[in-house]
């Protein structure tokens, strides 16, 4: 039977086709941005002109004529632009790192805590999360900064809950390890360690596929890691010296210390996110279905092997995403450090812009280094959910 | 297979979908192989095949729910193109029942029915919601017109779901496995409303497992597998005497139990 | 009937709390659960009583800012609120025309509690915040009706909080769907905007947002023009949000099952007409807890406009506190500032738990 071939040969106006139309709409919305963009672009150069403002980047070469008030790596009012951004962005560096580390311990403590039997405990945590989460972090932050420099004492009555651990309204001051090669080799001895537990937990995995059992791993491998640096040293005599604080006129010297504004930054963002992180951890475990559980139960695991082999996998998968994207969050909350003074990226960059009058290359410059950092971590991300993703049909 | 220009008489043609070599890829897997097809007014065809066959495929290219990649495939003497006027002028003739119902939970059966005529045919509220119950009466839903979707069973939705694609008034009804996600005790409702549809002369395109109804209702029973036409047939010749050696093979598994 | 018989013999007995039985079973079950409420218990009882000690037993309500300095720490001193109350609460508003940011504050609750009511959604709510802005727009600026007219570099406190977050809620939402739309179209050039927009807005801090707003909209414009301070906090609060709000819709349109595109497809309608009338109410409902998530954090992020100059309520509280008379009140001052912006977050954060729990019902086991 012959195909109909009426109307088909009225091929229809072009601008009704759909690939065609896909082009058209979008060749408008590219001519609207780039007509935008043209307008805003050539104001600017117009006001900057105005202004005697120059553009460019070479103002990074020139010297800052700043003081920051605090740096971890030397840095003197001499030094260029370019070196203070770098002192601000250790700063922030130092700060998102210990934040993540001491918010994930403490947030999953408190989220396993509000799954716990206990009501006191459960409902402990559950205030703690439900207080931090629905007050500003900046509130927050500014509260402990405060508090720190009014309600703790001068360094001449200084707290000292641990010896050599003193807290005053000048901060936070700690015993610091000092280095010695003896402690250099016990590192390297420790890293060996590492490396043969990993050796054994792999014969351990062959030997059970073998034949069944499973030689212990936990031990030995501890073994390998602790035993040869402890052995080394209390051969070499124990060797262990701190640079302990002590009270010299008003303030301390010696060993570690972290200033007020760190110390009320860091504090306040490590409890400000780890509520976040307590709500994923609950989240994460309460999502994987109670049958998998009484599933492997069914065939025989033990207590300790559900959680290891079956629940935990699972609730990580679930976890880590969300938590991610937490950190995410703690690094860029820590550039509130503006408001309490702390010298991180953004304080430093402001600085900067406040002298040049470049405001442009400044802001161009936070933006820049923020979003390397959020890209790079979703890209991590992104590699980590690919590779553990469940697969399906 | 002449391109000239027929007159309007197309209209009146005997052929309303015809399919001449359509070929569809999914990357590189073969989904439709030389398709050559063509279905009369009135007609009521079934397609029955394995899964992976090809034949969800086939009826979805027909109303441009998948692109085919090379063939051509006319509806109603319109060609399926990328031309998005004609995508839609074939949409508005053809009405397709999905296997999984896909009604609109936020809005009520009536107004899942009257969506379309209002927005896509231009009528007047009052007189869609009039050929809507129409529909709904047909269908013997018609009581439960202002009720939600999610407070319907399956057998109810899926007749909803029918009366919503009559509403366009289209000229041919798709039908994708249209009781394969109900139970065993819903079937009947909706295979009945589909032989009373085919009873009033519907041009009708099923997918389906339900042998019962292509012995009854059919006057084709086609037979995919690989994404090829092997058999087609009138129903009584397909069932007591397949010609090829797969659609015997076919039928021993379905109809076994 | 004989089922009945049955079931009477087998009727469930009537439970009643036990404390004691609770108690064991909840608080005391094994050996490291009765220690840990031991030892919580006994820290819990310390801190209530010395917090009641100090909020109640020694406070005082009237006192000059040298009496106030004399309790050092004892007891608090919320004479500081009640005497700096309405700075913290209005800012630097006309003094004596400070009824009229109350009263738009009182008219923004009752929009809110009725907001929580899902049977009163409709045309009618919409319009109904539609007249508050109106209303709280003529009440803040005045110079119609008879009220005199207050700049709005005169706002602050509370009413600046809540123009804030809801303004830029309000204008950063549709922009937020255009976007998710966006980005989820298969056209390279609509696509790349929106993701390139998103990924840029979101992995930068608001501050940054916020400093960009502030120092670079006025370049931007041509000369002469100038952006009222509250404007470029807008636009930056505004542009931040979106992104998020972006993010948050994409997902619910993941979240719809193709079905639901495919039958509006199939049944004729075309793109605009699909996602208004089916695709977008239901990703809408399908995304209502994160939605609420985001209000939430807008609300708490409006404080970071003490950056730019803006006197919201933590900046009033803040500037309370730099006077040398209030300084050492600063847990009073921040103790009350935190309790109004705990009173709206944990209103909403409970509506958007109680939504959620709703939804969870519908979808059935």
């Amino acid at each position: 039977m012959a195909v109909p071939s009426a109307r088909e040969a009225r091929r229809g106006a072009f601008w009704n086709d759909r690939a065609v139309r896909g082009v058209l709409f979008q060749v408008i919305v590219a001519g609207i941005v780039v007509a935008v963009a043209w307008y805003l672009f050539s104001n600017t150069l117009n006001n900057l002109a105005l202004r005697h403002i120059s553009t460019g980047f070479g103002f990074l070469g020139r010297e800052a004529g700043f003081e920051i008030g605090e740096s971890q790596i030397p840095y003197s009012p001499a030094d260029s632009y370019s070196r203070a951004i770098l002192v601000g962005l250790v700063n922030t560096a130092i700060v998102s790192v210990v934040g993540i580390v001491l918010c994930t311990i403490l947030g999953t403590i408190v989220g396993i805590a509000r799954l716990s039997s206990n009501w006191l405990v459960a409902k402990l945590a559950a205030v703690y999360v439900e207080t931090i989460r629905n007050t500003p972090v900046l509130l927050q932050l500014l509260f402990w900064y405060v508090l720190i420099g009014t309600a703790l004492p001068g360094p001449r009555q200084a707290w000292q809950p641990l010896p050599g651990l003193f807290l005053s309204n000048r901060g936070v001051r700690m015993p610091a390890p000092i280095f010695d090669s003896v402690h250099l080799m016990m590192l390297g001895l420790a890293v060996l360690g590492i490396g043969a537990s990993v050796w054994w937990a792999r014969r351990c995995r062959l030997r059970q596929e073998a034949t069944g059992r499973r030689p212990p791993l936990l031990l030995p491998a501890l073994g390998f890691i602790l035993l040869p640096p402890l052995i080394l040293f209390v051969a070499a005599g124990a060797p262990s010296s701190f640079d302990v604080p002590a009270l010299r006129g008003f303030n301390f010297a010696g060993g570690m210390g972290f200033s007020p504004e760190l110390t009320a930054l860091t504090f306040g963002l490590t409890v400000y996110t780890a509520s976040y992180v307590a709500e994923t951890v609950r989240a994460g475990i309460l999502a994987v279905p109670k049958g998998q559980t009484e599933a492997a139960r069914a065939l025989g695991l033990s207590g300790g092997r559900v959680l290891r082999l079956v629940v935990l996998p699972q609730a990580v998968r679930i976890i880590i995403p969300p938590l991610i994207s937490l950190y995410l969050d703690l690094i860029k909350n820590s550039s509130l450090a503006i408001a309490i003074g702390y010298p991180d990226l953004v304080s430093v960059t402001n600085t900067m812009i406040n002298q040049t009058g470049q405001a442009i290359e400044g802001v161009a410059i936070q933006m820049a280094i923020y979003l390397l950092v959020s890209l790079a971590i979703s890209a991590l991300l992104n590699w980590y959910n690919a590779r553990i993703a469940l697969v399906t049909r | 297979m002449s391109q000239t220009n027929l007159p309007s008489s197309a209209a009146d043609s005997p052929i309303i979908i015809a399919l001449e070599r359509v070929n569809k890829w999914y990357g590189s897997f073969h989904a439709l192989n030389n398709i050559d097809l063509t279905v009369a007014r009135g007609e009521r065809i079934v397609i029955c095949g394995p899964s992976g066959s090809g034949k969800s495929t086939l009826i979805r290219c027909i109303n441009r729910l998948e692109e085919h990649q090379s063939g051509r495939i006319v509806v109603d003497g319109i060609e399926i193109t990328n031309d998005v006027k004609n995508i839609e002028q074939i949409r508005r003739e053809v009405g397709m029942v999905f296997q999984q119902f896909n009604l609109f939970p936020h809005l009520t059966v009536l107004e899942n029915c009257t969506l379309a005529p209002i927005w896509v045919r231009k009528m007047p509220r009052a007189e869609a919601d009039r050929a809507a119950m129409r529909y709904l009466e047909r269908v013997h839903i018609a009581e439960q017109a202002h009720k939600y979707p999610g407070q319907l069973s399956g057998g109810q939705q899926q007749r909803v779901a029918i009366a919503r694609s009559l509403c366009m008034n289209p000229k041919v009804m798709l039908f994708d496995e249209p009781t394969s996600a109900l139970d065993p005790e819903m079937v009947k409702e909706v295979l009945d409303v589909m032989i009373g549809l085919a009873h009033d002369g519907m041009t009708m395109l099923c997918v389906t497992h339900e042998m019962g109804f292509a012995r009854s209702v059919a006057d084709r029973v086609i037979f995919m597998d690989r994404g090829e036409i092997v058999e087609q047939n009138e129903p009584k010749a397909f069932f007591d005497n397949p010609q090829s050696e797969r659609t015997r093979l076919f039928l021993s598994q379905i109809l076994a139990h | 009937m004989s089922a009945d018989a049955d079931m009477v013999g087998r009727l469930a007995p009537v439970s009643s709390f036990q404390p004691a039985q609770w108690a064991r079973k909840r608080l005391f079950n094994n050996w490291y659960n009765a220690l840990l409420t031991v030892v919580f218990g006994l820290a819990i009882v310390q801190i209530l009583v010395s917090l009641y000690r100090w909020a109640f037993a020694n406070a005082v309500l009237f006192a000059t800012p040298q009496q106030c300095q004399a309790l050092a720490g004892k007891g608090a001193c919320w004479a500081v609120v009640l005497q700096q109350g309405r700075f913290i609460l209005f800012g630097r508003y006309t003094y004596d025309q400070q009824w009229r940011p109350a009263l738009g504050i009182a008219l923004f609750l009752l929009m809110l509690a009725a907001t929580c009511f899902r049977r009163l959604w409709g045309r009618w709510l919409l319009m109904g915040w539609a007249a508050l802005y109106v209303v709280f727009g003529v009440l803040m600026w005045g110079g119609v009706l008879g009220l005199p007219y207050v700049e709005q570099s005169l706002w602050g406190g509370l009413p600046l909080t809540l123009v804030l977050s809801v303004v830029s809620l309000t204008f950063a939402f549709p922009f937020g769907v255009l976007l998710a739309l966006g980005r989820r179209s298969s056209l390279p050039v609509i696509h790349s905007l929106s993701v390139g927009y998103i990924e840029l807005i979101r992995g930068v801090p608001l501050v940054t947002v916020l400093f960009m707003a502030s120092v670079m909209f006025p370049l931007f414009l041509p000369e002469g023009m100038d952006i009222d301070r509250l404007l470029r906090a807008l636009v930056a609060i505004t542009l931040f949000c979106a992104a998020y709000i972006a993010e948050v819709v994409r997902a619910g349109l993941q979240g719809l099952p193709r079905g639901q595109y495919e039958a509006a497809d199939a049944l004729g309608l075309g793109f605009w007409a699909k996602t208004r009338l089916v695709v977008l109410p239901q990703a809408l409902r399908l995304v209502i807890p994160p939605l609420v998530g985001i209000c939430i954090s807008t609300f708490k992020n409006t404080t970071l406009v003490v950056l730019v100059g803006l006197f919201d309520l933590l900046n009033t509280a803040s500037t309370t506190l730099k006077d040398p008379l209030w300084r050492e009140e600063f847990a009073e001052v921040y103790l009350f500032t935190a309790l109004i912006y705990f009173g709206f977050c944990f209103f909403m954060s409970q509506f958007s738990q109680s939504v959620e729990r709703q939804l969870r019902r519908r979808q059935g086991p």
